[in-house]
Protein backbone atom coordinates (compact mmCIF):
# COMPACT_ATOMS: atom_id res chain seq x y z
CA UNK A 1 0.00 0.00 0.00
CA UNK A 2 1.19 3.68 -1.26
CA UNK A 3 0.72 6.09 1.22
CA UNK A 4 -0.11 9.21 -0.52
CA UNK A 5 0.98 12.55 1.28
CA UNK A 6 -2.84 14.90 2.15
CA UNK A 7 -3.09 18.27 0.35
CA UNK A 8 -3.08 19.72 4.12
CA UNK A 9 -3.99 23.15 2.72
CA UNK A 10 -7.36 22.10 2.37
CA UNK A 11 -8.54 21.25 5.44
CA UNK A 12 -6.20 24.73 6.81
CA UNK A 13 -10.32 26.38 8.46
CA UNK A 14 -10.11 23.25 10.43
CA UNK A 15 -6.72 23.39 11.84
CA UNK A 16 -7.05 27.23 12.82
CA UNK A 17 -9.92 26.31 14.54
CA UNK A 18 -8.50 22.76 16.54
CA UNK A 19 -5.51 25.43 17.38
CA UNK A 20 -7.53 28.11 18.30
CA UNK A 21 -10.06 26.09 20.50
CA UNK A 22 -6.55 24.59 22.14
CA UNK A 23 -5.02 27.95 23.19
CA UNK A 24 -8.55 29.75 23.86
CA UNK A 25 -9.36 26.31 26.68
CA UNK A 26 -5.31 27.02 28.57
CA UNK A 27 -6.07 30.93 27.84
CA UNK A 28 -9.17 30.75 29.62
CA UNK A 29 -7.22 29.08 32.71
CA UNK A 30 -5.50 32.16 32.88
CA UNK A 31 -8.76 34.63 32.62
CA UNK A 32 -10.70 36.21 35.65
CA UNK A 33 -14.15 36.75 35.76
CA UNK A 34 -14.09 40.37 35.14
CA UNK A 35 -11.53 39.81 32.24
CA UNK A 36 -13.75 36.77 30.34
CA UNK A 37 -14.87 39.10 27.37
CA UNK A 38 -10.84 38.08 26.22
CA UNK A 39 -12.56 34.70 25.65
CA UNK A 40 -15.78 35.76 24.19
CA UNK A 41 -13.44 38.33 21.61
CA UNK A 42 -11.31 35.46 20.79
CA UNK A 43 -13.72 32.94 20.06
CA UNK A 44 -15.10 35.47 17.67
CA UNK A 45 -12.31 36.45 16.36
CA UNK A 46 -11.62 32.64 15.67
CA UNK A 47 -14.94 32.30 13.75
CA UNK A 48 -13.43 35.11 11.05
CA UNK A 49 -9.90 33.59 10.89
CA UNK A 50 -11.61 30.22 9.73
CA UNK A 51 -13.98 32.36 7.29
CA UNK A 52 -11.03 33.72 5.85
CA UNK A 53 -9.10 30.60 5.48
CA UNK A 54 -12.17 28.70 4.15
CA UNK A 55 -12.62 31.72 1.32
CA UNK A 56 -9.34 31.14 0.77
CA UNK A 57 -9.54 27.55 0.04
CA UNK A 58 -12.82 28.18 -1.40
CA UNK A 59 -13.17 27.41 -5.56
CA UNK A 60 -15.28 26.61 -7.95
CA UNK A 61 -13.74 23.27 -8.62
CA UNK A 62 -14.06 19.94 -6.52
CA UNK A 63 -10.44 18.65 -4.61
CA UNK A 64 -10.10 15.76 -2.61
CA UNK A 65 -7.69 15.27 0.29
CA UNK A 66 -6.75 13.08 3.17
CA UNK A 67 -7.13 9.52 0.47
CA UNK A 68 -10.60 11.19 -0.34
CA UNK A 69 -11.82 11.21 2.99
CA UNK A 70 -12.29 14.47 2.80
CA UNK A 71 -13.63 17.09 0.23
CA UNK A 72 -14.02 20.69 -0.92
CA UNK A 73 -16.85 21.78 -3.08
CA UNK A 74 -19.11 24.24 -2.86
CA UNK A 75 -21.32 22.73 -0.74
CA UNK A 76 -19.10 21.92 1.71
CA UNK A 77 -17.50 25.51 1.59
CA UNK A 78 -21.11 27.19 1.70
CA UNK A 79 -22.15 25.45 4.28
CA UNK A 80 -19.04 26.29 6.59
CA UNK A 81 -19.42 30.00 5.75
CA UNK A 82 -23.06 30.34 6.77
CA UNK A 83 -21.82 27.94 10.03
CA UNK A 84 -19.51 30.34 11.30
CA UNK A 85 -22.10 33.55 10.59
CA UNK A 86 -24.63 31.58 12.67
CA UNK A 87 -22.73 30.71 15.25
CA UNK A 88 -20.97 34.00 15.38
CA UNK A 89 -24.58 35.70 15.79
CA UNK A 90 -25.22 32.88 18.39
CA UNK A 91 -22.39 33.62 20.12
CA UNK A 92 -23.39 37.50 19.94
CA UNK A 93 -26.84 37.12 21.47
CA UNK A 94 -25.86 34.50 23.66
CA UNK A 95 -23.07 36.74 25.78
CA UNK A 96 -25.59 39.03 28.84
CA UNK A 97 -27.88 35.87 29.02
CA UNK A 98 -25.09 33.96 30.44
CA UNK A 99 -23.67 36.95 32.54
CA UNK A 100 -26.66 37.00 34.04
CA UNK A 101 -27.26 33.29 34.62
CA UNK A 102 -23.35 32.83 35.95
CA UNK A 103 -22.81 30.67 32.57
CA UNK A 104 -20.27 32.76 31.41
CA UNK A 105 -16.90 30.85 31.76
CA UNK A 106 -14.83 29.17 29.02
CA UNK A 107 -16.45 25.96 28.65
CA UNK A 108 -19.49 27.25 26.67
CA UNK A 109 -17.26 29.10 24.08
CA UNK A 110 -14.88 25.97 23.95
CA UNK A 111 -17.49 23.73 23.49
CA UNK A 112 -19.43 26.04 21.16
CA UNK A 113 -16.36 26.07 18.84
CA UNK A 114 -15.87 22.27 19.22
CA UNK A 115 -19.38 21.59 17.82
CA UNK A 116 -18.86 24.08 14.79
CA UNK A 117 -15.62 22.34 14.21
CA UNK A 118 -17.81 19.13 14.04
CA UNK A 119 -19.97 20.70 12.05
CA UNK A 120 -16.97 21.44 9.82
CA UNK A 121 -15.74 18.05 9.66
CA UNK A 122 -19.23 16.96 8.33
CA UNK A 123 -19.51 19.56 6.01
CA UNK A 124 -16.13 18.78 4.17
CA UNK A 125 -16.54 14.70 5.02
CA UNK A 126 -16.42 12.13 1.88
CA UNK A 127 -16.31 9.11 3.86
CA UNK A 128 -18.58 7.05 6.14
CA UNK A 129 -15.77 7.61 8.53
CA UNK A 130 -15.30 11.42 8.44
CA UNK A 131 -19.29 11.51 8.32
CA UNK A 132 -19.32 10.00 11.79
CA UNK A 133 -16.69 11.65 13.40
CA UNK A 134 -18.08 15.16 12.58
CA UNK A 135 -21.31 13.98 13.45
CA UNK A 136 -20.31 12.66 17.26
CA UNK A 137 -18.02 15.47 17.23
CA UNK A 138 -21.19 17.71 16.78
CA UNK A 139 -23.42 15.66 19.23
CA UNK A 140 -20.95 15.17 22.08
CA UNK A 141 -20.16 18.97 22.23
CA UNK A 142 -24.13 19.53 22.16
CA UNK A 143 -24.85 17.34 25.40
CA UNK A 144 -22.39 18.69 27.16
CA UNK A 145 -23.62 22.52 26.71
CA UNK A 146 -27.54 21.77 27.05
CA UNK A 147 -26.28 20.28 30.56
CA UNK A 148 -24.13 22.90 30.96
CA UNK A 149 -26.49 24.57 33.52
CA UNK A 150 -25.62 22.60 36.51
CA UNK A 151 -27.82 23.78 38.76
CA UNK A 152 -31.07 23.70 36.77
CA UNK A 153 -32.61 20.50 36.96
CA UNK A 154 -34.62 20.56 33.81
CA UNK A 155 -31.60 21.13 31.78
CA UNK A 156 -30.04 17.97 33.49
CA UNK A 157 -32.89 16.25 31.99
CA UNK A 158 -33.14 17.95 28.67
CA UNK A 159 -29.22 16.92 28.74
CA UNK A 160 -29.84 12.89 29.92
CA UNK A 161 -32.82 12.57 26.90
CA UNK A 162 -30.98 14.36 24.06
CA UNK A 163 -27.87 12.28 25.28
CA UNK A 164 -29.47 9.24 25.07
CA UNK A 165 -31.63 9.36 22.10
CA UNK A 166 -28.69 11.06 20.31
CA UNK A 167 -26.66 8.38 20.66
CA UNK A 168 -29.22 5.77 19.66
CA UNK A 169 -29.66 7.59 16.47
CA UNK A 170 -25.77 7.73 15.93
CA UNK A 171 -25.99 4.14 16.87
CA UNK A 172 -28.88 3.10 14.06
CA UNK A 173 -27.00 5.16 11.69
CA UNK A 174 -23.67 3.09 12.18
CA UNK A 175 -25.41 0.24 11.60
CA UNK A 176 -26.77 1.43 8.83
CA UNK A 177 -23.27 2.03 7.53
CA UNK A 178 -21.66 -0.93 8.42
CA UNK A 179 -24.52 -2.27 6.10
CA UNK A 180 -23.30 -0.37 3.37
CA UNK A 181 -19.96 -0.67 3.98
CA UNK A 182 -21.18 -4.44 3.91
CA UNK A 183 -22.62 -4.05 0.50
CA UNK A 184 -19.99 -2.35 -1.28
CA UNK A 185 -17.05 -2.84 0.06
CA UNK A 186 -15.75 0.73 0.22
CA UNK A 187 -15.85 3.91 2.77
CA UNK A 188 -15.48 6.79 0.35
CA UNK A 189 -18.44 8.13 -1.01
CA UNK A 190 -18.16 7.90 -4.67
CA UNK A 191 -16.87 4.72 -4.60
CA UNK A 192 -19.78 3.93 -2.88
CA UNK A 193 -22.04 5.22 -5.83
CA UNK A 194 -19.99 3.97 -8.32
CA UNK A 195 -20.41 0.01 -6.60
CA UNK A 196 -24.29 0.56 -6.43
CA UNK A 197 -24.09 1.84 -9.91
CA UNK A 198 -22.31 -0.78 -11.39
CA UNK A 199 -25.19 -3.42 -9.19
CA UNK A 200 -21.82 -5.31 -7.54
CA UNK A 201 -23.67 -3.80 -4.10
CA UNK A 202 -26.56 -6.41 -2.54
CA UNK A 203 -29.86 -4.12 -3.25
CA UNK A 204 -31.34 -6.12 -0.06
CA UNK A 205 -28.28 -5.20 2.56
CA UNK A 206 -28.22 -1.78 1.03
CA UNK A 207 -31.97 -0.99 1.22
CA UNK A 208 -31.53 -2.20 4.96
CA UNK A 209 -28.60 -0.09 5.26
CA UNK A 210 -30.44 2.49 3.93
CA UNK A 211 -33.83 2.63 5.94
CA UNK A 212 -30.99 2.53 9.03
CA UNK A 213 -29.26 5.48 7.86
CA UNK A 214 -32.48 7.48 6.96
CA UNK A 215 -33.87 6.73 10.88
CA UNK A 216 -30.33 8.30 12.21
CA UNK A 217 -30.51 11.25 9.63
CA UNK A 218 -34.51 12.05 10.44
CA UNK A 219 -33.01 11.48 14.11
CA UNK A 220 -30.53 14.04 14.19
CA UNK A 221 -32.86 16.61 11.87
CA UNK A 222 -35.40 16.26 14.59
CA UNK A 223 -38.16 15.08 12.36
CA UNK A 224 -41.37 13.30 12.89
CA UNK A 225 -41.73 10.14 14.08
CA UNK A 226 -38.03 10.81 15.31
CA UNK A 227 -39.06 13.96 17.11
CA UNK A 228 -39.44 13.47 20.60
CA UNK A 229 -36.19 14.60 21.90
CA UNK A 230 -36.84 17.95 20.32
CA UNK A 231 -39.35 19.63 22.26
CA UNK A 232 -38.03 18.62 25.61
CA UNK A 233 -34.51 19.33 24.69
CA UNK A 234 -35.19 22.71 23.57
CA UNK A 235 -37.16 23.85 26.43
CA UNK A 236 -35.22 22.35 29.47
CA UNK A 237 -32.05 23.42 27.88
CA UNK A 238 -30.75 27.45 28.57
CA UNK A 239 -32.13 29.82 26.09
CA UNK A 240 -29.08 30.20 24.46
CA UNK A 241 -27.79 26.87 24.33
CA UNK A 242 -31.00 26.16 22.63
CA UNK A 243 -30.69 28.81 19.96
CA UNK A 244 -27.34 27.85 19.28
CA UNK A 245 -28.89 24.04 18.49
CA UNK A 246 -31.46 25.14 16.99
CA UNK A 247 -29.62 27.07 14.11
CA UNK A 248 -26.12 26.04 13.15
CA UNK A 249 -26.95 22.11 13.46
CA UNK A 250 -29.72 22.33 11.19
CA UNK A 251 -27.48 23.20 8.50
CA UNK A 252 -24.71 20.27 8.98
CA UNK A 253 -27.70 17.98 9.28
CA UNK A 254 -28.74 18.86 6.28
CA UNK A 255 -24.98 18.33 4.63
CA UNK A 256 -25.19 15.21 5.96
CA UNK A 257 -28.10 14.31 4.44
CA UNK A 258 -26.93 15.31 0.99
CA UNK A 259 -23.74 13.53 1.50
CA UNK A 260 -25.63 10.19 2.62
CA UNK A 261 -28.32 10.11 0.08
CA UNK A 262 -27.77 12.09 -3.25
CA UNK A 263 -23.80 12.06 -3.19
CA UNK A 264 -23.40 8.42 -2.02
CA UNK A 265 -26.66 6.42 -2.63
CA UNK A 266 -28.02 8.08 -5.65
CA UNK A 267 -28.79 5.26 -7.56
CA UNK A 268 -31.58 4.41 -4.73
CA UNK A 269 -33.31 7.89 -4.93
CA UNK A 270 -36.52 6.17 -5.91
CA UNK A 271 -36.56 3.89 -2.11
CA UNK A 272 -35.07 7.06 -0.21
CA UNK A 273 -37.80 9.54 -1.75
CA UNK A 274 -40.15 7.47 -1.06
CA UNK A 275 -39.27 7.26 3.08
CA UNK A 276 -38.86 11.42 2.69
CA UNK A 277 -42.38 11.29 2.13
CA UNK A 278 -43.74 9.69 4.74
CA UNK A 279 -41.41 11.74 6.92
CA UNK A 280 -41.82 14.97 5.21
CA UNK A 281 -46.03 14.29 5.62
CA UNK A 282 -45.57 13.04 9.31
CA UNK A 283 -43.46 16.22 10.60
CA UNK A 284 -45.52 18.74 8.60
CA UNK A 285 -48.61 17.66 9.70
CA UNK A 286 -47.37 16.60 13.49
CA UNK A 287 -45.27 19.89 13.71
CA UNK A 288 -48.06 22.41 13.01
CA UNK A 289 -51.31 20.81 14.68
CA UNK A 290 -49.12 19.96 17.96
CA UNK A 291 -47.75 23.56 17.95
CA UNK A 292 -51.43 24.89 18.58
CA UNK A 293 -51.39 23.21 21.74
CA UNK A 294 -48.34 24.54 23.09
CA UNK A 295 -48.27 27.66 25.68
CA UNK A 296 -44.18 27.69 26.32
CA UNK A 297 -42.85 29.56 22.88
CA UNK A 298 -39.82 27.81 23.32
CA UNK A 299 -42.06 24.40 22.92
CA UNK A 300 -43.73 26.02 19.98
CA UNK A 301 -41.24 26.65 18.41
CA UNK A 302 -39.74 23.62 19.21
CA UNK A 303 -42.95 22.24 16.76
CA UNK A 304 -42.58 24.93 14.52
CA UNK A 305 -38.93 23.50 13.65
CA UNK A 306 -39.68 20.29 13.23
CA UNK A 307 -42.61 21.56 10.72
CA UNK A 308 -39.89 23.52 8.61
CA UNK A 309 -37.73 20.64 8.48
CA UNK A 310 -40.64 18.61 6.90
CA UNK A 311 -40.50 21.62 4.40
CA UNK A 312 -36.95 21.45 4.08
CA UNK A 313 -37.81 17.80 3.63
CA UNK A 314 -39.94 17.99 0.62
CA UNK A 315 -37.03 19.92 -1.66
CA UNK A 316 -34.84 16.83 -0.66
CA UNK A 317 -37.21 14.32 -1.79
CA UNK A 318 -37.82 15.87 -5.33
CA UNK A 319 -34.49 14.54 -6.35
CA UNK A 320 -33.73 17.27 -8.49
CA UNK A 321 -30.75 19.47 -7.89
CA UNK A 322 -32.86 22.32 -7.96
CA UNK A 323 -35.05 20.55 -5.37
CA UNK A 324 -31.62 19.94 -3.13
CA UNK A 325 -30.67 24.01 -3.51
CA UNK A 326 -34.50 25.05 -2.37
CA UNK A 327 -34.11 22.86 0.30
CA UNK A 328 -30.58 23.99 1.25
CA UNK A 329 -32.11 27.52 0.62
CA UNK A 330 -33.98 26.60 3.30
CA UNK A 331 -32.13 25.38 5.82
CA UNK A 332 -30.43 28.62 5.91
CA UNK A 333 -33.36 30.62 5.64
CA UNK A 334 -34.81 28.56 9.15
CA UNK A 335 -31.80 28.73 11.10
CA UNK A 336 -31.45 32.80 10.08
CA UNK A 337 -35.41 32.98 11.21
CA UNK A 338 -34.58 30.53 14.33
CA UNK A 339 -31.83 32.81 15.30
CA UNK A 340 -34.75 35.52 15.52
CA UNK A 341 -37.34 33.15 17.10
CA UNK A 342 -35.10 32.27 20.07
CA UNK A 343 -33.43 35.71 20.27
CA UNK A 344 -37.10 36.86 21.14
CA UNK A 345 -37.15 34.82 23.97
CA UNK A 346 -33.49 35.98 25.06
CA UNK A 347 -34.74 39.78 24.73
CA UNK A 348 -37.64 39.32 26.65
CA UNK A 349 -35.72 37.57 29.57
CA UNK A 350 -33.96 39.22 32.69
CA UNK A 351 -31.89 37.90 35.69
CA UNK A 352 -34.29 35.32 37.46
CA UNK A 353 -36.98 35.30 34.66
CA UNK A 354 -36.94 33.36 31.81
CA UNK A 355 -39.93 34.59 29.27
CA UNK A 356 -40.68 31.13 28.02
CA UNK A 357 -44.23 31.42 28.76
CA UNK A 358 -47.30 33.15 25.77
CA UNK A 359 -48.17 35.24 28.59
CA UNK A 360 -45.20 37.04 29.21
CA UNK A 361 -45.27 38.51 25.66
CA UNK A 362 -48.62 40.34 26.70
CA UNK A 363 -49.08 43.83 25.60
CA UNK A 364 -45.41 44.03 24.37
CA UNK A 365 -45.82 47.22 22.03
CA UNK A 366 -47.08 49.21 24.55
CA UNK A 367 -43.80 48.18 26.47
CA UNK A 368 -41.43 48.34 23.66
CA UNK A 369 -43.11 49.20 20.07
CA UNK A 370 -39.78 48.62 17.99
CA UNK A 371 -39.10 44.95 19.75
CA UNK A 372 -43.24 44.02 18.72
CA UNK A 373 -42.37 44.86 14.94
CA UNK A 374 -39.23 42.92 14.83
CA UNK A 375 -41.22 39.67 16.23
CA UNK A 376 -43.43 40.71 13.71
CA UNK A 377 -41.47 40.77 11.19
CA UNK A 378 -39.93 37.19 12.29
CA UNK A 379 -43.16 35.57 12.99
CA UNK A 380 -44.81 36.48 9.85
CA UNK A 381 -41.72 35.25 7.89
CA UNK A 382 -41.74 32.01 10.10
CA UNK A 383 -45.59 31.73 8.73
CA UNK A 384 -44.74 32.07 5.34
CA UNK A 385 -46.01 35.52 4.55
CA UNK A 386 -44.71 37.27 1.34
CA UNK A 387 -42.56 39.22 1.11
CA UNK A 388 -40.66 38.17 3.73
CA UNK A 389 -38.02 35.36 3.79
CA UNK A 390 -39.89 32.78 4.95
CA UNK A 391 -42.13 32.89 1.95
CA UNK A 392 -39.43 32.62 -0.55
CA UNK A 393 -37.86 29.44 1.23
CA UNK A 394 -41.62 27.40 1.15
CA UNK A 395 -42.46 28.52 -2.04
CA UNK A 396 -38.78 27.42 -3.83
CA UNK A 397 -39.57 24.12 -1.86
CA UNK A 398 -43.32 23.64 -2.93
CA UNK A 399 -42.01 24.79 -6.76
CA UNK A 400 -39.51 22.13 -6.60
CA UNK A 401 -42.15 19.32 -5.71
CA UNK A 402 -44.48 20.90 -8.24
CA UNK A 403 -42.25 20.43 -10.92
CA UNK A 404 -41.31 16.74 -10.00
CA UNK A 405 -45.41 16.34 -9.91
CA UNK A 406 -46.04 15.54 -6.54
CA UNK A 407 -49.54 17.47 -7.06
CA UNK A 408 -51.01 16.27 -3.74
CA UNK A 409 -47.91 16.98 -1.66
CA UNK A 410 -47.64 20.31 -2.39
CA UNK A 411 -51.40 20.65 -1.54
CA UNK A 412 -51.36 19.07 1.67
CA UNK A 413 -47.80 21.56 2.29
CA UNK A 414 -49.81 24.98 1.48
CA UNK A 415 -52.77 23.96 3.74
CA UNK A 416 -50.29 22.81 6.45
CA UNK A 417 -49.05 26.25 6.13
CA UNK A 418 -52.05 27.96 6.86
CA UNK A 419 -52.52 25.86 9.45
CA UNK A 420 -49.16 27.14 11.11
CA UNK A 421 -49.81 30.65 10.23
CA UNK A 422 -52.66 29.82 13.31
CA UNK A 423 -50.28 29.88 15.96
CA UNK A 424 -47.80 32.56 14.99
CA UNK A 425 -50.19 34.99 14.49
CA UNK A 426 -51.56 34.45 17.86
CA UNK A 427 -48.26 35.44 19.17
CA UNK A 428 -49.00 38.58 17.09
CA UNK A 429 -52.35 39.01 18.65
CA UNK A 430 -50.22 38.53 22.47
CA UNK A 431 -47.77 41.24 22.09
CA UNK A 432 -50.15 43.30 20.07
CA UNK A 433 -53.47 42.95 21.43
CA UNK A 434 -53.39 41.83 24.88
CA UNK A 435 -53.15 43.61 27.97
CA UNK A 436 -49.94 43.40 29.61
CA UNK A 437 -49.44 42.09 32.97
CA UNK A 438 -46.55 44.18 33.99
CA UNK A 439 -45.57 47.82 32.57
CA UNK A 440 -42.15 48.04 33.72
CA UNK A 441 -40.06 49.13 30.41
CA UNK A 442 -38.19 46.24 28.18
CA UNK A 443 -34.47 46.62 28.47
CA UNK A 444 -32.12 44.65 27.13
CA UNK A 445 -28.36 44.55 26.68
CA UNK A 446 -27.42 47.02 24.26
CA UNK A 447 -25.57 44.30 22.17
CA UNK A 448 -28.41 42.10 22.14
CA UNK A 449 -30.95 44.65 20.89
CA UNK A 450 -28.73 45.93 17.87
CA UNK A 451 -28.21 42.10 16.83
CA UNK A 452 -31.89 41.39 17.41
CA UNK A 453 -32.76 44.61 15.07
CA UNK A 454 -30.08 43.79 12.50
CA UNK A 455 -31.43 39.73 12.21
CA UNK A 456 -35.33 40.63 11.81
CA UNK A 457 -34.17 43.13 9.65
CA UNK A 458 -32.13 40.73 7.57
CA UNK A 459 -35.64 38.78 7.38
CA UNK A 460 -37.20 41.95 5.56
CA UNK A 461 -34.44 42.80 3.51
CA UNK A 462 -33.01 39.19 2.15
CA UNK A 463 -37.16 39.07 1.51
CA UNK A 464 -37.57 42.19 -0.37
CA UNK A 465 -34.68 40.35 -2.20
CA UNK A 466 -34.36 36.96 -2.51
CA UNK A 467 -32.12 35.88 -5.76
CA UNK A 468 -28.96 36.74 -4.89
CA UNK A 469 -29.46 34.02 -1.65
CA UNK A 470 -31.13 31.34 -3.82
CA UNK A 471 -28.18 31.63 -6.91
CA UNK A 472 -25.72 31.39 -4.07
CA UNK A 473 -27.63 28.27 -3.16
CA UNK A 474 -28.26 26.83 -7.08
CA UNK A 475 -24.10 27.54 -7.23
CA UNK A 476 -23.41 24.61 -4.13
CA UNK A 477 -25.33 22.12 -6.76
CA UNK A 478 -24.40 22.51 -10.15
CA UNK A 479 -22.40 19.49 -10.97
CA UNK B 1 -16.59 -23.29 8.87
CA UNK B 2 -18.35 -19.92 10.27
CA UNK B 3 -20.18 -18.06 7.74
CA UNK B 4 -20.73 -14.70 7.29
CA UNK B 5 -24.38 -14.40 7.56
CA UNK B 6 -23.76 -16.06 11.48
CA UNK B 7 -21.88 -13.11 12.11
CA UNK B 8 -24.33 -10.84 11.17
CA UNK B 9 -27.29 -12.82 12.98
CA UNK B 10 -25.30 -12.41 16.12
CA UNK B 11 -24.73 -8.76 15.58
CA UNK B 12 -28.10 -8.26 14.42
CA UNK B 13 -29.82 -10.17 17.37
CA UNK B 14 -27.32 -7.88 20.16
CA UNK B 15 -28.48 -4.58 18.58
CA UNK B 16 -32.08 -5.75 19.09
CA UNK B 17 -31.31 -7.22 22.85
CA UNK B 18 -29.81 -3.71 23.25
CA UNK B 19 -32.73 -1.80 21.57
CA UNK B 20 -35.29 -3.77 23.62
CA UNK B 21 -33.14 -2.65 26.20
CA UNK B 22 -33.93 0.76 25.76
CA UNK B 23 -37.44 0.65 25.49
CA UNK B 24 -38.51 -1.70 27.74
CA UNK B 25 -36.10 -0.43 30.84
CA UNK B 26 -38.10 1.68 32.79
CA UNK B 27 -35.93 1.68 36.29
CA UNK B 28 -32.40 2.43 36.07
CA UNK B 29 -30.24 5.41 33.69
CA UNK B 30 -27.13 3.02 33.60
CA UNK B 31 -28.42 -0.12 32.12
CA UNK B 32 -29.74 2.40 29.26
CA UNK B 33 -26.23 3.44 28.70
CA UNK B 34 -25.05 0.00 29.05
CA UNK B 35 -27.53 -0.62 26.40
CA UNK B 36 -25.78 2.36 23.95
CA UNK B 37 -22.46 0.70 24.61
CA UNK B 38 -23.95 -2.99 23.66
CA UNK B 39 -25.69 -1.35 20.28
CA UNK B 40 -22.11 -0.20 19.40
CA UNK B 41 -20.58 -2.96 20.07
CA UNK B 42 -23.24 -5.04 17.50
CA UNK B 43 -22.17 -2.44 15.14
CA UNK B 44 -18.85 -3.20 15.56
CA UNK B 45 -19.04 -7.23 15.16
CA UNK B 46 -21.14 -5.72 11.81
CA UNK B 47 -17.62 -4.46 10.35
CA UNK B 48 -15.03 -6.28 11.45
CA UNK B 49 -16.86 -9.69 10.03
CA UNK B 50 -17.69 -7.45 6.99
CA UNK B 51 -13.74 -6.16 6.91
CA UNK B 52 -12.61 -9.90 7.13
CA UNK B 53 -14.73 -11.54 4.74
CA UNK B 54 -14.20 -8.97 2.06
CA UNK B 55 -10.84 -8.37 2.44
CA UNK B 56 -10.24 -4.86 3.01
CA UNK B 57 -8.62 -3.26 6.36
CA UNK B 58 -11.26 -0.14 6.24
CA UNK B 59 -14.07 -1.94 8.30
CA UNK B 60 -11.56 -2.75 10.87
CA UNK B 61 -9.98 0.77 11.57
CA UNK B 62 -13.63 2.05 11.61
CA UNK B 63 -13.53 -0.29 14.48
CA UNK B 64 -10.77 1.73 16.07
CA UNK B 65 -12.45 4.91 15.58
CA UNK B 66 -16.01 3.62 17.03
CA UNK B 67 -14.12 2.42 20.16
CA UNK B 68 -12.20 5.53 20.96
CA UNK B 69 -15.88 7.75 20.39
CA UNK B 70 -18.02 5.20 22.72
CA UNK B 71 -15.27 5.61 25.26
CA UNK B 72 -15.94 9.74 25.19
CA UNK B 73 -19.48 9.20 24.70
CA UNK B 74 -19.77 7.07 28.01
CA UNK B 75 -17.83 9.72 29.81
CA UNK B 76 -20.46 12.66 28.60
CA UNK B 77 -23.19 10.06 29.42
CA UNK B 78 -22.10 9.40 33.44
CA UNK B 79 -21.20 12.89 33.67
CA UNK B 80 -24.69 13.71 33.09
CA UNK B 81 -25.91 11.14 35.40
CA UNK B 82 -23.87 12.51 38.31
CA UNK B 83 -25.42 15.69 37.60
CA UNK B 84 -28.99 13.99 37.11
CA UNK B 85 -28.53 12.10 40.43
CA UNK B 86 -27.49 15.14 41.97
CA UNK B 87 -30.82 17.12 41.48
CA UNK B 88 -33.36 13.90 41.93
CA UNK B 89 -31.27 11.67 44.18
CA UNK B 90 -32.37 8.67 41.91
CA UNK B 91 -31.45 7.41 38.72
CA UNK B 92 -34.97 5.94 37.60
CA UNK B 93 -36.06 6.76 34.23
CA UNK B 94 -39.80 7.39 35.18
CA UNK B 95 -38.71 10.29 37.07
CA UNK B 96 -37.90 11.86 34.20
CA UNK B 97 -40.82 13.86 33.51
CA UNK B 98 -40.31 17.45 34.78
CA UNK B 99 -40.52 18.25 31.05
CA UNK B 100 -44.05 17.92 29.15
CA UNK B 101 -46.49 19.11 27.53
Amino acid sequence: MNFIHPQFSLALPEMILLGMISIILIADLFISDKGRVVTYLMTQATLVLAAIATAAVMGADVALSFNGHFIIDPLASLTKLFIYLVSMVAFAYSRSYLIERDMYRGEYFVLGLTAVLGMMVLASAHSLLTLYLGLELLSLSLYAMVGLRRDSSQAAEAAMKYFVLGAMASAMLLYGMSMIYGATGTLNLWEIRDAVAEGSGHSLVLIFGLVFLMVGVAFKLGAAPFHMWVPDVYHGAPTSVTLFLSSAPKLAAFVLMIRLLVDALPALASAWSDMLVIIAVLSIVLGNVIAIAQLNIKRMLAYSGISHIGFLLLGVLSATPEGYAAAFYYAIVYAIMSLGGFAMVLVMSRQGFEADELSDYAGLNERSPIIALMMLFIMFSMAGVPPLLGFWAKLAVIQAIVAVEYYQLAVLAVLFSVVGAFYYLRVIRIIYFDKPTERRELKPANDLKVIFIANAMLVLLLGLFPESLMNLCQSAFIY
Amino acid sequence: MIELSDYLTVAAILFSISMAGIFINRKNLIILLMCIELMLLAVNINFIAFSHFLGNADGQIFVFFILTVAAAEAAIGLALLVVLFRHRQTINVATLDELRG
